[in-house]
C-alpha cells in the first residue's frame, strides 16, 4: 500500500520553536481513495493535522507527502471544507462554486473562455448534492444545511484529489448532520477521492470512514488505528447493529483514556 | 380605537414631518409667551425673515461651504480608502500604525487650524484641510476592520489553492470591505461639514462658518440663526445622499445581515 498522504514523525508547533507543541510524533498514512477519519479530544491538535497535509503550514520536523511529493507549498490538488460554510454573500451559490476555479491554474487562464462549461459543471455539481436549481441563489437564502452542501461542492469544484473535512457538520442539527453523512458517502463512492475527515463526532467518524485514528491529548500523536471492516454501501441502518455500537464504544473508551 | 396596519404606517412616514413641524411651532410659541429678547433667541418667524433678506449672502456662503466640505470629503474618501487598504493588508502595518492614528484622532482638529493657517494662509486650503483631516479617521478605521475580518477558514481555503494575497484581497477582502466603507461615509461627510465650518469661523473670509461670525460682530442674531438652519439643511441633504448611496451599492449585506452577527 502506497500511501497518498503521508506524515512521518511530525512535530509542529504555533509561533515558532519553543512554544508548547500542537502535536508531536506524528504519523499517519492514508492510501489513496480511502476515507480516513481523525478523532479526538478538543485541543489534540487535528487542525494543526488540516494545515500541515494542505500546505497551510510547514512541520518544525518530520515531513509531510501527497502524492509523492513533499510538502513545501499550498497543495493545489486539495479541497477544503469546514464547520463554517463560509460562502461569499455578496455571490449566487454558483458563483460561489466557482471561486477555486477563478484561483488555481489551468482553470483560472481559461475561466474566461470556458465559464459557460464551468458553469454547467456547478450545476451538475449542485444537482448530485441535491441542490438542482439552487445555484441562483444567494447563500443566506438557503438553509443551514445547504449552504453546508454547496460548501462541500465548493471544495470539489476544481476536481481535487484530496478533500480535507474539518467538522464539517458540527454545527447542523442531527437529522440534517446524517443526510449530509449520506451525501458525503456517496460523493467518496463515485469520486474515487481521498478523504481526510476530522471530527468529534465517533458515529460520524465509524460511519464513513475506512479507517479511524484517534489521537492523544496536547502535544498530539495518534494512540490508535481503527479499521472499520464494516460492508460498504453503508446505510445508515447500519449505525443501529451491535457491531457498529461496539466499535463506537471501543473508540470512545480510548478516547477518554487519552484526556486523562 | 385601534389604527389599521395603513394607518400606522402613513403615520410613521408623517412623524419626522410632525415633530419637525412641532419644535418650529413649540419654539415659535415660546419666544413669543415669555417675551424672550429676539437678540437672546429670535423666533423661527423672524429667522425666516433673515433667510429672505440675505438670501443672496447666504446662498453664495452655502455654496462655499458646501463646496469646501465636498472637496474635503472626497481627499478623505480617497486617502482613507488608500489608508485603509494600507492598513489592513498586513497585521505588521495595522500594529505600527495603529497607536498612530488613535493619537492623531485624539487631537481636536479645531487645534490644527492655525498650523494650517501658518502654512497656508487664512482662506480656502485650510478650511479644506480641517475639512479632509476630520473626516478620514473613521473611513480608514472601516476600510481597515472590513480587510481585517475575513474568516481565518475562508482565507485557508484560497490560500490552499494557491491564492496570492492579491487574489484573497480582490476575491473576498475588497468586496467584503464595501459595506463597511459605505457605512462610514455618513460618518465622514457630517465630520467634513464640521471641519470646514470650524475652519472657516477661525481662519476664512468666506463660507457659512464666516457669515455666522459677521452676523454675531454685527449682533445680527437671527442672521446667525439663518446660517445655523442652513447648515443643518446641507448637512441632512449630504447624509441622506450617503445613505441612499450606501442602500444601492450594498444591497446584498442588508439582505443577508452582513456584520450584525
Amino acid at each position: 500500500m502506497s500511501a497518498f498522504v503521508s506524515l512521518r514523525d511530525v512535530s509542529h508547533a504555533y509561533a515558532g520553536a519553543g512554544s508548547a507543541l500542537a502535536v508531536d510524533g506524528l504519523s499517519i498514512d492514508v492510501a489513496e481513495g480511502e476515507f480516513a477519519a481523525v478523532v479526538g479530544p478538543s485541543g489534540c491538535g487535528k487542525s494543526t493535522l488540516m494545515k500541515l497535509a494542505t500546505g497551510l503550514q510547514f512541520p518544525q520536523g518530520g515531513t509531510v507527502t501527497v502524492a509523492g511529493e513533499r510538502v513545501t507549498h499550498p497543495v493545489k490538488i486539495a479541497g477544503m471544507a469546514f464547520q463554517a460554510p463560509t460562502l461569499l454573500p455578496w455571490r449566487t451559490t454558483l458563483d460561489n462554486l466557482l471561486l477555486p476555479l477563478e484561483i488555481v491554474e489551468p482553470y483560472r487562464s481559461e475561466m474566461r473562455r470556458r465559464k459557460r462549461e464551468f458553469a454547467a459543471r456547478a450545476e451538475t455539481l449542485l444537482g448530485s448534492v441535491g441542490l438542482s436549481g439552487q445555484g441562483g441563489r444567494f447563500p443566506w437564502e438557503l438553509s443551514g444545511g445547504m449552504q453546508q452542501r454547496a460548501s462541500l461542492c465548493r471544495a470539489l469544484i476544481h476536481e481535487p484529489k484530496l478533500l480535507m473535512l474539518d467538522e464539517p457538520f458540527g454545527a447542523l442539527d442531527a437529522f440534517t448532520r446524517e443526510e449530509l453523512w449520506g451525501v458525503i458517502r456517496d460523493l467518496h463512492a463515485s469520486r474515487k477521492i481521498t478523504v481526510i475527515l476530522v471530527t468529534h463526532d465517533l458515529r460520524e467518524a465509524v460511519f464513513l470512514a475506512d479507517r479511524v485514528f484517534v489521537m492523544s491529548a496536547r502535544p498530539g500523536r495518534v494512540l490508535v488505528e481503527r479499521h472499520i471492516e464494516l460492508p460498504r454501501p453503508r446505510d445508515l441502518e447500519v449505525t443501529f447493529t451491535t457491531q457498529f455500537q461496539d466499535i463506537v464504544h471501543e473508540l470512545r473508551a480510548h478516547i477518554v483514556k487519552a484526556r486523562q | 380605537m385601534t389604527m389599521t396596519r395603513a394607518q400606522s404606517q402613513l403615520l410613521i412616514k408623517a412623524s419626522p414631518w410632525l415633530f419637525t413641524i412641532g419644535l418650529v411651532v413649540f419654539w415659535e410659541a415660546v419666544v413669543r409667551v415669555f417675551k424672550i429678547p429676539t437678540f437672546f433667541l429670535p423666533p423661527p418667524s423672524l429667522i425666516a425673515q433673515a433667510f429672505a433678506e440675505f438670501a443672496g449672502p447666504i446662498a453664495r456662503n452655502s455654496w462655499i461651504t458646501l463646496e469646501t466640505t465636498l472637496i474635503g470629503f472626497g481627499l478623505a474618501v480617497g486617502f482613507g480608502l488608500l489608508l485603509g487598504l494600507v492598513v489592513g493588508w498586513s497585521r505588521a502595518i495595522y500594529a505600527g500604525l495603529y497607536p498612530l492614528m488613535i493619537g492623531f484622532n485624539a487631537i481636536p482638529k479645531v487645534a490644527l487650524v492655525p498650523i494650517l493657517v501658518l502654512w497656508f494662509g487664512i482662506g480656502f486650503i485650510p478650511a479644506v484641510l480641517t475639512a479632509f483631516l476630520i473626516s478620514f479617521f473613521p473611513i480608514v478605521v472601516n476600510v481597515a476592520t472590513g480587510l481585517a475580518t475575513i474568516e481565518p477558514e475562508l482565507e485557508d481555503v484560497l490560500k490552499a489553492l494557491g491564492a496570492s494575497k492579491l487574489d484573497i484581497m480582490r476575491k473576498v477582502g475588497i468586496p467584503r470591505t464595501l459595506p463597511y466603507f459605505f457605512g462610514s461615509l455618513k460618518v465622514a461627510i457630517t465630520l467634513a461639514f464640521v471641519g470646514s465650518v470650524i475652519s472657516e469661523s477661525v481662519a476664512s473670509n468666506y463660507g457659512i462658518g464666516n457669515l455666522m461670525l459677521q452676523a454675531q460682530a454685527q449682533f445680527q442674531v437671527p442672521l446667525i440663526f439663518a446660517g445655523l438652519v442652513a447648515l443643518a439643511v446641507e448637512g441632512i441633504v449630504m447624509y441622506a445622499l450617503m445613505a441612499m448611496l450606501e442602500k444601492r451599492m450594498t444591497r446584498w449585506a442588508q439582505r443577508s445581515g452582513f456584520g450584525q452577527n
